[in-house]
């Protein structure tokens, strides 16, 4: 019977998916509770140890507080040091994106090669942690904010530059058009007729990565790139909770500052 | 002043847009090209300055074969060419100013244009054009802030800016109300004469092809069928161009009918005036 007849012979009766599209989508609600309960036992977890997690967590917050309020002279000058290299790294950042993001860009890019290039640079810099990109800095610059910063603009890159590229490839082709038909030079296409196109885009995806940066730069310490992640990590080697504590609130108080700069300059973009 | 000589384009999926076309214009008229959708309208205008590269045939804008050209030559010869779009196709987040002097982007050099530094006298006629279509004042609104008929004015100017020798346009009103779209068509026809830039003027409709244009010109699958004056338009020659329809109320009355239509007649009296 085609859908035709069916309809025809049953007037009264609808339904959105047909018998096999409904037995599909079982199929596949099974099929995720089968590798959701297939990974928890590949897992191994040490089940016993979760039996007194609450107690361990509380005693925990105990031994945190009251924070070790005369701490914060000692990290000021990390903490500055990690909003400088969110903000030096994401600088960087944005001097490397753009031109790869035209790369990237199908209606943009000069050819399928440098398409091809833009595209590698874009997924080999997001494939990577800005963590591990850390490790790999410090092996080059050795220890310190240089490798920071490098690791910062690395892992940003990718992010960055893939959003702008997708803005690109979105734009209004007539203007870039309208630009082309006065005898204008592919660069100055570019220059009018397509990045005041995708302004808004690179304004806000910038201020949005640099608040994301910020949030990344303070474990970059954990590897010796720099900021206050290396006296956090030490703090927490010496079971110095109080210290940690009075570090977790600081930064927590940058991050609330850096996404509100962000939120704002984000919503004044038109 | 443009003569196109069997012009071709057939693209990549196969499809034949243009199948030789033969236009000539040797004085500045405004020329209306009329045609069903998919006729070759657009594909025809846009070869005349390649944004489409035609498949064969030639386009001599003055002494310039266009089609030969190099690149670096054909934006040369670009700069020559103003053209107009149905949606405008302006840079919509900037100013008005920006937008008009964008015609001149083929005379200075990316470093000049990238810190709006054009010369005194683009400026000034800048200024003047914009009186001339009529938004004085202005000069510093972003063009996203600008209603339908503003935004056409603006892109009107900017391809006068230009100083063209020949002015393409694709469907200057198809966007736009039927008041909005007989003033811009008066001065777009207006400046055309004024100036003495000959124009080719894609256009949907009719009437105000017949009301507006010196000379039409009708494109049927990608040949002119037909090529004339607005008053030989018969509805012989609009079945030939668009096929079998009822034209009695689409041609426009000669004077000597104006009599059996009363309102027909008013209406043409306050669009004269007007």
């Amino acid at each position: 019977m085609t859908p035709e007849d069916h309809a025809r012979k049953y007037p009264d009766v609808w339904k959105r998916f047909t018998p096999k599209e409904t037995l599909v989508r079982y199929a596949w609600f099974i099929g995720i509770v089968f590798v959701a309960i297939w990974s928890l036992k590949r897992l191994e977890i040490p089940w016993f140890y979760f039996l007194d997690a609450h107690e361990q967590a509380a005693d925990l917050v105990t031994r945190m507080v009251p924070p070790y309020w005369e701490f914060f002279t000692d990290i000021t000058g990390p903490l500055i040091e990690t909003i400088h290299i969110a903000t030096l790294g994401t600088v960087i950042t944005l001097l490397f994106a753009l031109p790869i993001a035209f790369l990237a860009a199908r209606n943009t890019t000069p050819n399928a090669a440098t398409w091809f290039v833009g595209r590698f640079i874009l997924v080999t810099s997001r494939s990577v942690n800005t963590v591990v990109w850390g490790l790999i800095f410090v092996a080059i610059f050795g220890p310190g904010p240089m490798a920071g910063i490098w690791s910062i603009a690395a892992r940003s890159i990718g992010f960055v530059g893939k959003l702008i590229a997708e803005s690109i490839e979105e734009i209004d082709r007539g203007t870039a058009e309208a630009i082309e038909a006065t005898g204008a030079s592919r660069l100055q296409v570019l220059m009018v007729g397509v990045i005041p196109q995708v302004l808004p885009v690179i304004y806000g995806t910038v201020v949005y990565r640099w608040d994301i940066n910020i949030r990344e730069s303070t474990v970059l310490g954990f590897v010796g790139a720099g900021g206050i992640g290396i006296i956090l990590y030490s703090s927490i080697n010496q079971f110095a909770w109080q210290e940690v504590s009075v570090m977790l609130i600081a930064v927590f108080g940058i991050v609330l500052i850096s996404e509100l700069v962000s939120a704002t300059v984000r919503k004044r973009i038109t | 002043m443009l003569s196109i000589t069997d012009l071709v384009k057939v693209y990549p999926s196969g499809e034949r847009a243009l199948g030789g076309v033969n236009l000539h214009i040797d004085q500045p008229q405004v020329v209306a090209v009329i045609g069903s959708s998919g006729a070759g309208k657009s594909t025809l205008i846009r070869c005349i300055n390649r944004l489409v590269e035609p498949t064969s045939g030639r386009v001599l804008l003055k002494d310039t074969d266009v089609t030969t050209l190099s690149r670096r030559a054909l934006r040369r010869a670009r700069r020559r060419m103003g053209m107009i779009f149905q949606e405008y196709n302006l840079v919509e987040r900037l100013t008005v100013m920006e937008n008009v002097l964008s015609g001149r982007l083929g005379y200075v050099s990316s470093w000049q244009a990238y810190r709006r530094k054009y010369p005194p006298k683009d400026i000034s006629r800048a200024f003047e054009l914009l009186k001339r279509v009529g938004l004085d004042g202005y000069h510093n609104t972003r063009a996203d802030a600008l209603s339908g008929g503003q935004r056409q004015r603006v892109g009107i100017a900017r391809a006068l800016m230009q100083q063209p020798d020949l002015l393409l346009v694709d469907e200057p009103t198809a966007s736009l109300d039927p008041k909005t779209a007989r003033q811009i068509m008066r001065l777009l026809c207006e400046l055309a004469h004024e100036q003495g830039t000959p124009a080719v003027v894609n256009i949907h409709d009719v009437h105000l092809a017949q009301g507006f244009a010196d000379r039409i010109v009708g494109l049927a699958d990608g040949v002119i069928a037909f090529d004339g004056a607005a008053d030989e338009l018969t509805p012989a020659v609009l079945n030939d161009i668009y096929g079998e329809e009822d034209w009695s109320k689409t041609i426009q009355k000669t004077p000597a009918d104006q009599g059996k239509g009363k309102n027909r007649g008013t209406l043409e009296r306050e669009s004269a005036a007007g």
